[in-house]
């Protein structure tokens, strides 16, 4: 067999940031490989840059010999590579089966008519996918799977030597998945090279040949499904280490007075379900951790919370009902969430950032917080003058989490916070944790994939699977109950 | 379905359009006239924001340049009304293609920016050469279209109607819905396998030949050339409140936006200065809460099956 797709040496930086590090793969005809890694680990990036949308910093991109790295889009896709996106955006006034003719037409200025095989062929590929029942209808009536199967019908038109897809199953029901499973089994037995970009073997295990794992930019493990999943470092990086929890002195109070109450929430975004009656509670100076892999629905969960996504289901604070409040009321009310993506001013210094922070006290009350965030990450206090922006990752994240203790919350809600980052400053971070979690009574509510990182300070984990809660329990007894179907 | 229901809007109103000089006067004619001229400066410009979807807040640089390319000639070297004509068009193609190409590089706000910054560039011009070009005052053409009303009225009505046939049936065909596709989502239809530059640049330089043709009508139809009338922001400004206000991405929306505000503007002359506040506030209503303009709303209620 001869390789379609060969990529060696691919390496993109954003910046001071390599999110691409050294990558190579190859891909056969008539075989699936599996690109996957948590979010952040730089496999979207790999697919961008062998599809044009960014440009390679180095290494070669090779479709059928010929080397495309650094070719504009449209070159590419004409050499021969399709990709079926993650999110449709249709046209607004355009039929389905408009939309495959779109994919059929030639880059022509001049095409002012098509002919009838054009539709005809149209037609058939609606078929194919299973959308010839609704191919007459307009994008906006037609449910979240059915745009998905558009996606993959006008990937499908093109006819591409190699397919990329990107995490082929968010949003789909298991009927659906199975659906779509076979559809793209269907480009392999088509002789094409298909490259299935996801966040976890496990989604993607029944119809891979191959997988391959990123972490941070580079290369961690390459083998079949049940390789890559049994190897240690994708463990670690999935899992982190050995699990060790700790328990603290119990205070009063704890577990009685429910503070975030949430009740059969659910949430769809257009068309997909990120959130399915989802109901939690967290107690006061509870530390409650939820854990879930990538797009498993944890930070919709908390957008929901914060009032930034409409929902469903009710969220009860302090016994009286969040609904209708504004993020910024939510937020006074001493619900502080400290986003996955950090959202720090990055011009601003990092004391600007802390002071923002405090607006809301006096100065008296602010100073004293302050003192005692330069306590709690020390690397800030150093770091005072420096733009935000310049900092390490690690150090950002701290700031992020000191900028929301500036805000004396009652509720913290800690959005992924090891997001990207390296283990030495996850030791770190991890110290940190425990320290507020012994020596202050504030309530946190932790989203976390790594395992190792959410489990030590939780009192409490939720277990978040395909937009639903799926296991609850004391960390103690996450290994043996869930911890083996989790990765 | 799309496309019987705007011929159905269409048809019956031209010919109702066509008819006018047998009811109504002079005053009335001249009035229309200048409509329907704004009314392709209008539909030119939906081509690029509603199908290429460039915001270009320069439409009058375009029409100036036409304009003014067809007044020089016609004033200096009494170039006949066709040649001046062709002339302006294609000046304003070569001015359009030669903003444009760079200006498509850039991305979000700054094509736009570029194309108003061009806007008073030519102003500038105009009245920095004032000796040539009139200035503010203006440029007196030796040739007019016609001196009578009637004839004036159904030069503009076929010019419009040929005008906006060609940019609908471009807008509809296959090239239009590539168009979209780069408008919408420029990523998306690069991976398909199209040019998305090149396809924006002559989406440009269809807007440009037609805004660059109609100008240069205009200008022969009022027997002068002055900044007033074709290259000012504001005349920029009614294009596009005319566009928006009609219908985005319809063409013909434009059209009727366009003889909506100039309609509006005389009928509430009597009001004085409050005039132009009222057909403001009442652009301000449409484009805040029906962004789909007026046909926008009335194609789409049945455009969804």
């Amino acid at each position: 067999m001869s390789a379609l797709l060969e990529v060696s040496g691919l390496t993109k930086r954003f910046g001071g940031l390599v999110a691409v590090k050294d990558i190579g793969f190859t891909i056969n005809a008539g075989e699936i490989l599996g690109l996957i890694g948590p979010n952040g680990s730089g496999k979207s990036t790999v697919m961008k840059c062998i599809m044009g949308i960014e440009k390679p910093n180095a290494g070669s991109v090779k479709l059928s010999g010929t080397d495309v790295a650094g070719w504009p889009t449209h070159r590419i896709a004409r050499q021969g590579v399709g990709i079926v996106f993650q999110h449709s955006h249709p046209l607004q006034r355009q039929t389905i089966l408009e939309h495959i003719k779109l994919a059929l037409l030639p880059d022509n200025l001049l095409m002012l008519a098509t002919d009838h095989g054009v539709t005809r062929r149209a037609e058939e590929i609606a078929a194919r996918v299973g959308l010839a029942a609704v191919m007459h209808r307009l994008p906006r009536t037609l449910p979240f799977a059915d745009l998905r199967r558009l996606e993959l019908a006008k990937a499908i038109a093109r006819n591409p030597k190699v397919v990329l897809v990107d995490e082929p199953f968010a949003g789909l029901t298991s009927g659906e998945v199975a659906d779509f499973s076979n559809l793209i089994a269907s480009f392999r037995a088509d002789g094409h090279a298909v490259l299935l970009v996801d966040h976890n073997v496990k989604g993607v295990a029944a119809l891979v040949d191959r997988v391959l794992a990123m972490y941070l930019g580079e290369y961690v493990a390459e083998g079949s499904a049940e390789e890559v999943m049994r190897n240690e470092t994708v463990r670690r990086v999935y899992l982190g280490g050995k699990i060790e929890t700790a328990a603290r002195p119990d205070r009063a109070g704890k577990d009685r007075t429910p503070l975030l109450n949430v009740r059969g929430l659910g949430v769809l975004y257009g068309k997909a379900t990120a959130l399915e009656d989802v109901s939690i509670h967290v107690g006061e100076g509870e530390f409650v951790s939820v854990v879930g892999l990538n797009g498993a629905g944890k930070t919709t969960l908390f957008n929901a919370i914060s009032g930034l996504v409409p929902h469903s289901g009710s969220i009860e604070w302090r016994g009286k009902a969040l609904a209708g409040k504004t993020p910024g009321g939510i937020a006074r009310d001493g619900i502080v969430q400290c986003p996955e993506t950090r959202e720090l001013f990055g011009d601003m210094s990092v004391r600007e950032n802390l002071d923002l922070g405090g607006q809301h006290q006096t100065l008296q009350e602010a100073t004293k917080q302050l003192n005692w965030l330069f306590e709690l990450f020390p690397i800030l206090k150093s770091r005072q003058s420096q733009a935000a922006r310049t900092l390490s990752g690690g150090e950002q994240q701290m700031l992020a989490i000191a900028r929301a203790l500036m805000m004396k919350p009652k509720l913290l809600i800690l959005d992924e916070p090891t997001l990207g980052l390296a283990p030495v400053i996850l030791e770190q971070l991890s110290k940190a944790m425990e320290t507020l979690r012994q020596t202050t009574d504030i309530t946190v509510l932790l989203g976390e994939q790594n395992v190792t990182f959410a489990l030590p300070h939780a009192d409490r984990v939720y277990v978040i699977e395909h937009s639903r809660v799926v296991w609850e329990g004391d960390p103690g007894r996450f290994a043996e109950e869930a911890g083996a179907g989790y990765l | 379905m799309f496309r019987s229901r705007t011929f159905q809007i269409a048809v019956p109103a031209l010919i109702v359009m066509a008819l006018l000089p047998l009811g109504v006067g002079g005053y009335i004619l001249g009035l229309l006239t200048l409509a329907y001229y704004y009314a392709v400066f209008a539909m030119s410009w939906d081509l690029l924001f509603g199908f290429a979807g460039e915001v270009n807040f320069g439409p009058s640089f375009l029409i100036g340049i036409g304009a003014y390319t067809a007044a020089l000639l016609n004033h200096y070297w009494l170039w006949p009304i066709p040649a001046c004509l062709i002339a302006g068009a294609f000046a304003a193609v070569i001015a359009g293609a030669v903003l444009a190409v760079p200006a498509l590089r850039l991305t979000g706000p700054y094509f736009g920016l570029v194309t108003l910054v061009a806007v008073l560039l030519l102003q500038n011009m105009i009245v920095l050469f004032a000796g040539i070009t009139g200035g503010e005052i203006g440029l007196d053409l030796p040739d007019v279209l016609s001196i009578d009303d009637g004839t004036n009225y159904y030069y503009a009505l076929v010019f419009m109607t040929v005008s906006g046939a060609i940019l609908f049936g471009l807008a509809q065909s296959p090239v239009g819905l590539i168009l979209q596709a780069s408008g919408q989502n420029a990523t998306e239809a690069a991976a398909l396998g199209f040019n998305v530059a090149k396809h924006k640049l002559a989406a440009f330089c269809i807007s440009a030949f037609f805004s660059g043709l109609a100008g240069a009508m205009l200008i022969f139809y009022m027997g002068t050339a002055s900044v007033g009338t074709v290259v000012e922001i504001a005349v920029g400004v009614n294009v596009i409140i005319a566009a928006v206000l009609g219908g985005r991405r319809t063409i013909i929306g434009a059209a009727v936006g366009a003889i909506f505000l100039i309609g509006a503007g005389e009928l509430l002359r009597p009001l004085g200065q409050l005039a132009t506040f009222v057909v403001s506030a009442v652009a301000l209503v449409v484009i805040l809460f029906f962004p789909g303009g007026f046909m926008g709303r009335i194609l789409q209620s049945g455009g969804g099956e």
